[in-house]
């Protein structure tokens, strides 16, 4: 590991990034329910992330590696489906993808208002063994 | 072989979070207390806000003021008087409900009023936690630029009060009203936006008034509750 990936770590360690508390919450409820169901391991968390989660994706499993360790959850794989924000058009009542910088409709051109798809955060399903 | 097995779970990452402030809303709505999360980028004049509603507030105001480590905006509201307690996140981007819960516990609040509580500056993390607020008051600025809405819809969409701040440079600024306010109804058809200026201190005697009305209606239903009981 070169130096710039270690620093990186101590930074999660010290539980100062936006990710720590919520990767935190996500081997709570996945120990909990792996426990309940008698299983010695959880193996794969799959994960519904909407666009507004303000969770972000991509070095998500890293640092699921590394508050997981010594949890139920080390070694599981971190499955995740995103979902992109919908608007829905009060004219014509399309709905439709957010595209950056406008909410017009495009179908009819009004600006469309926000919806609740796109601001999932939950954990749909785990396998434990 | 193990025996791998599927497990249906449908739970939300920030249930939890979502619950404790919940609870402290409860428990700050039994007391009297509206509670008033307000937001906004670094710079567009948050602690300078509380200041200028405070000094038109006919009510008890309260602050808790978040920042990352420094402690200089609470000495500031100190010095004036103001009852502030100091969350510091020491590096975390947003305010979540266990820190506000924790600081509520220790506070004495006796009076009825408004307990603002200054996120951390940053227009992304905080709109998506809740903390235990009645209100969730948005700081924008138009030295910001007219695209805010455009570019972070989730604060504006959640926002029960928008404060358009710094409105005396207008006349050197770019800002495109229209533009703005086209962004902001796409994203939420009610919320009131008041025109503000730090500087001079107008706008704010209607921003004052406003949250007065809505912690009167708080008390209101509040004594209903009780009476029912």
């Amino acid at each position: 590991m070169n130096r710039e990936n270690t620093a990186h770590r101590e930074y999660i360690k010290e539980e100062k990034m936006h990710e720590y508390p919520i990767t935190q919450q996500i081997i709570k409820i996945s120990e909990k329910h792996c426990r309940e169901a008698g299983a010695e391991k959880v193996t794969k968390v799959r994960l519904v992330v909407g666009e507004y989660s303000g969770f972000v994706g991509d070095s998500i499993q890293m640092y699921f590696d590394v508050i997981g360790k010594g949890t139920l959850c080390e070694g599981a794989l971190l499955e995740m489906e995103y979902v992109k924000a919908k608007l829905k058009c009060p004219a014509c009542g399309e709905i439709y993808q957010k595209i950056p910088m406008t909410f017009a409709c495009p179908k009819c051109g009004e600006d469309g208002g926000p919806t609740e798809i796109g601001k999932e955060f939950y954990i749909e399903e785990i396998e434990v063994e | 072989m193990h025996d791998v097995k599927k497990i249906n779970v449908m739970e939300g990452i920030h249930d939890e979070n979502d619950h404790i402030a919940e609870h402290t809303k409860e428990h700050l709505t039994d007391h009297g207390i509206l509670v008033v999360n307000e937001m906004g980028a670094p710079g567009v004049g948050k602690t300078t806000t509380l200041k200028n509603i405070i000094r038109n507030l006919d009510l008890k105001a309260y602050v808790i003021e978040g920042d990352i480590e420094s402690d200089i905006d609470t000495r500031d509201l100190r010095s004036l008087g103001i009852p502030t307690f100091q969350i510091n996140t020491f590096g975390a981007c947003h305010l979540d409900a266990p820190m506000v819960h924790n600081m509520v516990q220790n506070m004495m609040m006796e009076e009825k009023g408004i307990l603002f509580i200054e996120n951390i500056g940053n227009l992304v993390c905080p709109a998506e936690f809740s903390i235990g607020e009645h209100v969730k008051m948005l700081v924008s600025t138009v030295t910001e630029g007219s695209d805010k809405p455009y570019k972070y819809p989730l604060a504006f969409e959640k926002a029960d009060i928008i404060i358009l701040n710094k409105v005396d440079l207008i006349p050197y600024l770019d800002f495109d009203e229209e533009y703005f306010m086209k962004g902001v109804r796409a994203l939420n058809k009610e919320v009131p936006v008041f025109k503000v200026s730090g500087k001079t201190g107008e706008g704010f005697p209607e921003v004052a008034k406003w949250l007065e009305e809505r912690a009167a209606r708080l008390f209101e239903e509040e004594h209903h509750h009780h009476h029912h009981e």
